[in-house]
């Protein structure tokens, strides 16, 4: 593995006396002429604070740097200091570099199409009615609009209830259980509702067996993810279950070996994609692995025509890929990696390696972007989905440089691609090493969201994302940006236990990239 | 192109929905959302939708109640727009689509530029030092990054909690690097000045300060005798407190001890904890150069006081000279500031101005003695000579004449104006004069004033003229009707204020010139405390660095 941590002008990931220039120069030790203490000149300094402190030591010919300081950790002082305790600390920088490389290790390949209740053992239990959600854990009495739709949806699908009213009445008689597809190793997009009779793709890293899934998609306009409700949107449920699914199974059969989402990725981002909100690439790529094995299955050609026009087919499988690594990546003790950002559509959510399954919430933002004909921000449910997985594997909004065809969601320039891109550098540990950014000269992706540089910098993460209408039944109406509020960081802060200096290991060198 | 209109729509009136169709026309969709939020935004279009004429689309047109029945014939490749409002404002919007499909992104330049870096983590990894000036609760944060990104630390920084003070300290001697601060004022580093500095020449000594006026007081008296700075390391005013235990101060001395450029050290407090004293003089001692250590605590002697001995290692003598050695002679304790850097001049072989001749001055109508600093230390100092003078003023409250006015003891007064209690949302008053020509007014106005003391600092930092609105105070009244002025100007030749003309300025203004801070106080407090008199009427020479 050939992934580099750190860098100018990426986020420097210093540790504790790694400069053995100035090591040299430190008390007890031999000074080197006039410049024993700050080094050669010029001399650089960095200035925090009042600017115009900046300018005494400019005036003797020093290189001053003056910050774009904010108070750190949402002005918290308390946060600001811990998050200093954290900065550099030898045990919390091996820690991420760990988690960072298990991540960069993982290599999703698609292996099988199955039913969820063969995937996930919690669905396959006969006197349960257990359906999974999108972001974090949620009551059936929270849930927004779209994911009320999907909840109902899905007790149709597996004929629990005979009608949406009986289906709530279901619910609201607790006869329901719900879980976040997070728990179970799986994503899925928007209101992410998986039932146990529904097809989902597995994804698997072959050196360690670890498997991730997630639900096939239903392609653009009216889909349960979005909250649609409709004969149209059961229909093709129906379809996908017993139609779909089975020539997907058997195109893989034939094929006899798994495909290669990481190859497909990597090849899409030269290609327009960023493989959360365009997938017009990937799902192409993706079609052409598979149409030769598809087209000798039964009903092939509906198959191929659905298919073809699914712009976004590809998307699950960017999901799944990335719940993949970054769930490789979770678990890392002092690790302030993030390894899930996930909506629910009320509240939002991130998971970090170091700390364990507790999730980091904060309300639900609403989503800038661009709305369908007849619709606007007054109807948009808030931030909604599993998609955003994607984020913390350096996709989406990270490699936003590579879509420019989709800046323009929020009035946005090609030049803000590329600096969005940019930017989510500084709060990433690491660069992809496959997935590659040609618009910044094939710079690899930005991965690996470290909760300290977001609290820092105060710069959050970006998400690219659908638009869903606030009430059930209606669908997508819109897509944008957002961003995982600050809110979820510095909560996740207070939950750290500052790793003891002394007994922490001496820091790994670290690797800068050129 | 074809249009078609849907006069069966559900429309109100003249508002009426049209479908423009473009075949094979193909544009990205976001590019069709922008145009169409546009389009919308037009005077009496109600709404409007561009597409390519897939199904699904179709289908949400039709939602919308903005398919017509020509469009909904379209094929995926076409293009529809469609629009709804009045009639005008439809020919408007049609002809307006080909403008907006074409319209292009105008680069930003700006957004290639390299953003500023945000944080210490972000900072140029070969960064050396960090001056931290952020607000007190923030500071010691910034410093530990600093320290954790291998960088020194100046913090200028006040009201810094306490134990962040000594964790950072801890950790800046763990790691061979300095914290200087918090509450750090100055500092010259390999000939870099930090904070409140003056322009020094670079020489052999090294010095390290809890005290930024004293450590510029010190260095500009070096500086006057031809004597230039190897290093200058604050420490912040709490350093040599028994919690904080010195470890900026020990760390200093470690440095410039190692530090063959380096040929004496000089340290300077206020009074530092008796324990910490010890401690830090016991390791002066080990120094393999000698030290002169400058307390304000009374040690060594100062003029009109008699020395009283203080914690230390080994036996000290009088050396006569208002110092005290101790440790084979290496470590020289002076009382006073002047005393510090002239034991400094000595020791190096040179020969300090000592015995400047007390200038004559005029009798004081009032008895009490009222000295105005801008630098904390020069109160310690100070009172050291007038322990019993009082250290703040008050402010009339009620509704009377002299509400919101200073009121100034019936005693001695030793304000020291950098003081929170005076620079409560207010620049320091090395910077801003305002708070102190207040003081000022109101200490010449009061009959019981027998003399007044003003220090003048200059260097990096200070105000550009400083001297200025303390001399127009003085010039409101003649000097035969107002008390006498004594004033003393720290800084160098060099600095960007000109010392010269700042001293011109305050003596055209009838003050005196004191050469230090200490000659300043001795000659004032001679003033209130001569015997013979009640309080002084003639001045001999009471003291013995005189």
């Amino acid at each position: 593995m050939t992934a580099s941590v750190g860098g100018t002008p990426d986020r420097m990931t210093a540790s504790i006396g790694d400069t053995p220039d100035r090591m040299t120069a430190s008390i007890g030790g031999t000074p080197r002429g006039t410049t024993a203490l700050l080094g050669a000149a010029p001399v650089r300094i960095a200035a925090v604070g009042v600017p115009d402190f900046a300018e005494v030591p400019r005036s003797a010919g020093a290189d001053v740097t003056a910050l774009d300081w904010r108070p750190p950790a949402s002005g918290e002082p308390e946060l600001a200091w811990r998050l200093a305790e954290l900065t550099g600390h030898p045990a919390v920088e091996a820690a991420n570099q760990e988690a960072v490389a298990r991540l960069l290790a993982v290599r999703p390949v698609w292996t099988r199409v199955l039913p969820a209740r063969e995937a996930i053992p919690a669905l396959d239990d006969s006197g349960r009615r257990l359906l999974l959600h999108a972001g974090p854990p949620l009551a059936w009495p929270d849930m927004c609009g779209p994911m009320r739709a999907g909840v109902i949806g899905a007790a149709l699908l597996e004929g629990w209830a005979d009608s949406a009213e009986a289906a709530e009445r279901l619910a609201d008689g607790g006869a329901l259980e719900f879980a976040p597809c997070h728990h179970h190793e799986a994503v899925g997009p928007m209101g992410g509702i998986i039932s146990p009779s529904m097809p989902l793709i597995e994804v698997e890293d072959r050196a360690t067996g670890r498997r991730a899934y997630s639900n096939l998609n239903e392609g653009a306009g009216r889909c349960l993810r979005y909250g649609a409700l409709g004969e149209d949107v059961m229909e093709r449920l129906r379809w996908m279950g017993s139609v779909l699914a089975p020539a997907l199974s058997a195109a893989l059969h034939a094929r006899g070996e798994g495909v290669d989402l990481r190859a497909i990725t990597a090849q899409a981002l030269q290609m327009g994609d960023e493989c959360h909100s365009r997938n017009t690439a990937a799902s192409a790529l993706l079609l052409r692995e598979l149409a030769a094995d598809l087209s000798g299955t039964a009903h092939a050609r509906e198959v191929l025509r659905f298919l073809s026009d699914n712009h976004y087919w590809f998307l699950n499988f960017s999901m799944a890929a990335a719940k993949l690594a970054t769930s490789a990546a979770h678990g890392v003790p002092h690790s302030t990696l993030v390894t899930a950002f996930a909506r629910n559509g009320v509240e939002v959510g991130i998971r970090v390696s170091g700390l364990g399954d507790a999730w980091f919430t904060a309300p639900a933002t609403q989503v800038r972007g661009l709305y369908f004909a007849g619709y606007g921000p007054e109807d948009a449910n808030p931030d909604i989905g599993d998609s955003a997985i994607t984020e913390t594997y350096g996709l989406g909004g990270f490699s936003l440089a590579a879509a420019p065809a989709i800046t323009g969601f929020v009035g946005g320039t090609v030049e803000e691609a590329l600096r969005t891109s940019r930017e989510m550098a500084r709060i990433s540990l690491a660069r992809h090493e496959a997935y590659r950014l040609p618009a910044l000269g094939g710079v690899g992706a930005p991965v690996g969201i470290d909760v300290r540089a977001v609290l820092d910098t105060g710069i959050v993460p970006v998400v690219t994302t659908g638009i869903s209408h606030r009430e059930p039944g209606i669908g997508q109406i819109g897509a944008g940006l957002t961003h995982a509020p600050l809110e979820c960081f510095a909560k996740a802060l207070e939950a750290i236990r500052v790793p003891a200096l002394d007994a922490a290991p001496v820091a790994v060198a670290v690797a800068v990239s050129p | 192109m074809e249009q078609a209109t849907d006069d069966t729509a559900p429309d109100d009136g003249t508002v009426r929905t049209v479908n423009s169709l473009r075949r094979d026309t193909y544009a990205d969709s976001v590019a069709l959302m922008r145009a169409a939020r546009r389009l919308g935004d037009l005077p009496g279009v109600t709404a409007a939708s561009l597409v390519m004429a897939t199904e699904a689309n179709l289908r949400l047109l039709a939602d919308a109640h903005l398919l017509t029945a020509e469009a909904a014939e379209a094929r995926p490749n076409d293009l529809i727009v469609a629009v709804r409002g009045d009639a005008e404002a439809l020919a408007h919007a049609l002809d307006a689509v080909d403008g907006l499909l074409e319209q292009t992104d105008s680069p930003t330049p700006a957004a290639s530029a390299t953003p500023a870096a945000r944080s210490l983590t972000e900072a140029d990894p070969a960064t050396a030092l960090a001056l931290i000036s952020t607000p007190g609760p923030y500071a010691a944060a910034e410093a530990l990054k600093a320290l954790r990104c291998g960088m020194h630390a100046f913090v200028f920084s006040d009201n810094v909690p306490l134990d962040q003070e000594i964790r950072l300290k801890r950790e800046a001697h763990r790691a061979g690097l300095l914290a200087m601060g918090p509450d750090c004022g100055t500092a010259v580093i390999d000939g870099i000045p930090l904070g409140f500095a003056n322009v020094l020449r670079p020489g052999r000594i090294g010095l390290i300060g809890a005290s930024g006026t004293g450590l510029q007081q010190v260095s500009c008296l070096l500086d006057a005798n031809g004597e230039g700075v190897r290093q200058m390391i604050g420490t912040g005013g709490r350093d040599l407190s028994a919690d904080v235990g010195g470890i900026t101060t020990l760390d200093a001395l470690e440095l410039l001890d190692a530090d063959p450029g380096c040929e004496l050290i000089v340290l300077v407090s206020k009074p530092p904890a008796p324990e910490v004293a010890e401690r830090v003089l016991a390791r002066a001692a080990r120094a393999g150069k000698p030290v002169v250590a400058c307390f304000l605590d009374g040690s060594g002697s100062l003029a009109g006081d008699g020395a009283r001995p203080s914690g230390g290692e080994g036996t000290r003598s009088s050396a006569g000279d208002g110092t005290r050695s101790s440790g084979g002679g290496r470590v020289t304790v002076a009382g006073t500031l002047r005393d510090a850097a002239y034991a400094v001049v000595e020791a190096l072989g040179g020969k300090a101005p000592r015995g400047v001749e007390r200038p004559r001055l005029p009798v004081p109508h009032g008895h009490l003695l009222r000295a105005l600093y801008a630098g904390g230390t020069f109160a310690y100092e100070a009172r050291q000579l007038l322990p019993d003078a009082a250290t703040g003023t008050e402010t009339g409250t009620g509704m009377g004449p002299a509400a919101g006015e200073v009121l100034l003891p019936d005693r001695d007064l030793i304000l020291d104006l950098g003081d929170d209690a005076y620079t409560a949302g207010r620049p320091h008053p090395m910077i801003d004069p305002t708070v102190r020509a207040r003081h000022l007014r109101v200490a010449l106005d009061d009959p019981r004033t027998a003399v007044v003391v003003l220090d003048v600092v200059l260097g990096h930092g200070a105000g550009a003229d400083p001297a200025a609105a303390l001399a127009a105070e003085l010039e409101r009244a003649p000097s035969g009707q107002r008390p006498p002025v004594v004033a003393f100007v720290v800084g160098t030749d060099a600095d960007p204020q000109d010392r010269a003309a700042q001293e011109a300025r305050l003596r055209a203004a009838g003050a005196l010139l004191a050469p230090t801070s200490t000659d300043a106080i001795e000659w004032a407090a001679a003033m209130v405390t001569s015997p013979g008199h009640e309080r002084a009427q003639e001045l001999t020479t009471a003291g013995g660095a005189v």
